[in-house]
């Protein structure tokens, strides 16, 4: 991972100072801003707001999990959305079948999303770029065709009711217990991908992603890596569908269409490949974006003309934003927001210098 | 027979799709996962054409095949070709978004409600009774003919046209081609034009057939299984398919389930994939340019 250069000459002088996570003062000031807001939120936010962010927390746990395979380990999917449908009706069906409580579920969801990563990460193996997006996309098609069986036959056609987990005794329906169990869950799972990327597993998928044939040579197991990069995003992606079925609580495979697939790797693409803040950036836009535009139709006039269509705005102006990014900004977000930080950190100049000039 | 004739028709609408996505894959290393929104606004173009010269089926037909062309053309102008050179990925999710820009955009201004073109038309869509108890209706039949032109006519136009060759050059070798004096992106743009027009062409058949609503994008989907499975870089590759992937669905449908009309093109595929992943005709090498 690359760091970014700092407008003080702060140096590493250890190992130990090198693997903090937070190094500077200043990081460390607007990290516990950022908790604080963040504790505060669910206490100043109206219940709308709290959804709102109850669905940016779900949404960057599936994008995390996209980052990792896509934007670190270089392997493209677009079977998002089957992987978390597998989670989301795992949860369904051990719930319907056995009433089993959510301490057996989420573990389950999580097994059953690591054992479609082998399933998902096998053609892999043999495939690259463009067909391995293919087959993923085909194994998604196979995995909701199997949802939709089950609701079918077993008399679900409308999808699958959840009750609330309990946690000690107490149903979990309001919104500012689920603002802290997604808030927890998102949060863990950040730390979980930021330390994994700078373990030697980390650091051998970016090998793989760079060059196979030099990975394989530099003695990484190149087959092992890439199905472990499925199988670990494959079981966070499951485990976010679980959360998002109990969340809902209510399974149905419209929820998990090709659309939602696109949405995911939209958020990798907006917030920027190859950057967990990118990953976070791209969820809470690609998760604000269709309320922006409502409130943007609200604000013409006639808004009541609009009302009919405004799934069908939502649909081309999503496309045109990614259009707009692919074309203008391939960095995404974190290009946007790296560019506005090095512009202030070299204030008054311009340009940084020329690395042979700097002593 | 029946079945046979089901068959055959249904081979006939892939074969049609799958041949725009082979097109502009071979000219252009690029999978355009928005064919089938663009095979859907040939239907709907149309049906625009179709209100304006009720009488004359023909000059509606052209007009809306002409309109098609030029979107197609205009597709690769004003955005494919500012992806070129760029990532994979980054190209065909391009498409990606194009599809979901013009899925939207369809609904808002035809809204999502059944349509049949063949009535402004005045097109009667008779069953045609055939040798054998089977029965084909007048556009299916017609379909299955337009197939085998399009066909005839891109395999003839590729192995003796002028641009014909310079498309198959372009596609081998773009660098060379280009320094051979060779226009790429007038190629790109007259390929991204032709798969536009065959897939239009496909929509608006289906469209005369059985009606025109907002569901349409998903048969052009199911048909790139087809390009696949034959081979994404062969013409030849993709008829034979769309023969296999056609003859899979409705065999199944017929004595397993009518569920499984949505996965089968896609079960196909990835059995295609684990045994042979550069498809029955296609080059192997094309595996390792992805």
């Amino acid at each position: 991972m690359s760091r970014q250069p700092r407008a003080s000459g702060y140096f590493r002088t250890g190992y130990a100072q090198d693997l903090k996570l937070v190094q500077t003062r200043a990081e460390r000031a607007s990290l516990a801003l950022l908790g604080a807001v963040l504790l505060a939120f669910p206490f100043l936010a109206s219940p709308f707001l709290l959804d709102l962010a109850n669905q940016v927390f779900l949404a960057s746990i599936g994008a995390l999990a996209l980052m990792l395979l896509t934007g670190y380990a270089g392997q493209i999917s677009l079977g998002h959305a089957g992987l978390m449908a597998a989670g989301a009706f795992t949860v369904g069906i051990l719930f319907r079948e056995t009433q089993a409580p959510f301490w057996i579920t989420l573990p389950a969801a999580a097994a059953v999303g690591a054992v479609l990563g082998v399933v998902f990460g096998l053609p892999s193996l043999r495939l690259r770029g463009l067909y391995l997006a293919v087959s993923t996309l085909a194994l998604h098609f196979l995995v909701v065709y199997l949802g939709g069986e089950y609701e079918a036959k077993r008399g679900f056609s409308t999808g699958i009711l959840i009750d609330p987990p309990v946690l000690a005794g107490m149903a979990i329906t309001s919104g500012h217990a689920w603002y802290g169990i997604l808030g927890t869950a998102a949060v863990a799972t950040l730390l979980l991908c930021l330390n994994l990327l700078r373990s030697g597993t980390g650091r051998a998928w970016a090998a793989v992603r760079a060059n196979e044939t030099v990975a394989a040579a530099l003695g990484i197991g190149v087959a092992g890596h890439k199905l472990l990069a499925f199988v670990i995003s494959s079981a966070l992606t499951a485990l976010a569908g679980a959360l998002f079925a109990y969340h809902r609580g209510f399974v149905s495979v419209e929820a998990f269409s090709l659309f939602l697939s696109i949405q995911y790797v939209a958020m990798i693409i907006i917030g920027g490949m190859g950057s967990l803040l990118g990953a976070i950036l791209g969820a809470v836009f690609v998760t604000l974006f269709p309320y922006g535009i409502e409130v943007a139709l609200r604000a013409l006039p006639g808004a009541q003309r609009y009302a009919g269509t405004l799934f069908a705005v939502n649909y081309a102006a999503f496309g045109f934003v990614m259009i707009l990014f692919l074309v203008l900004e391939p960095l995404g977000l974190v290009g946007i927001w790296r560019r506005v930080q090095t512009y202030f950190l070299l204030w008054p100049f311009k340009h940084r210098p020329l690395a042979g000039r700097r002593r | 027979m029946q079945l046979a004739v089901n068959i055959t028709v249904l081979a006939a609408i892939y074969a049609l799709i799958a041949c725009g996505y082979v097109l502009v894959y071979r000219v252009s290393r690029v999978l355009n996962l928005a064919h089938g929104e663009l095979m859907m606004l040939g239907a709907y173009l149309l049906l625009m054409t179709a209100t304006q010269f009720s009488s004359h089926w023909l000059a509606a037909l052209t007009a809306a095949v002409l309109l098609s062309l030029s979107t197609g053309v205009l597709v690769y102008v004003f955005l494919m070709r500012k992806m070129t050179g760029e990532m994979v990925l980054a190209a065909v999710l391009t498409t990606v978004a194009l599809g979901i820009l013009l899925r939207g955009a369809m609904v808002l201004i035809w809204s999502a409600q059944q349509f049949y073109p063949a009535q402004p038309l005045q097109i009667a869509n008779v069953a045609i009774a055939l040798p054998g108890g089977a029965r084909i209706s007048l556009c299916a039949a017609l379909l299955v003919l337009t197939t085998a032109l399009v066909y005839g006519a891109l395999l003839t136009f590729l192995r003796f046209g002028r641009w014909g060759v310079r498309m198959r050059a372009a596609g081998q070798n773009p660098l060379l081609a280009a320094q051979r004096g060779i226009n790429l992106h007038a190629i790109y743009a007259l390929a991204w034009g032709l798969s536009t027009l065959t897939g239009a062409l496909a929509g608006m058949l289906i469209a005369l057939d059985a009606g025109l609503n907002q569901t349409m994008a998903i048969i052009g989907l199911k048909a790139f299984p087809a390009a696949l499975v034959g081979g994404l870089d062969s013409l030849a590759g993709a008829l034979a398919g769309a023969l296999i992937v056609a003859a899979a669905e409705i065999l199944l449908i017929n004595y397993v389930d009518p569920l499984l009309s949505e996965v089968v093109p896609f079960l196909v595929l990835i059995a295609m994939l684990i045994v042979r992943p550069w498809g029955l005709f296609g080059t192997r090498e094309e595996l390792d340019r992805v």
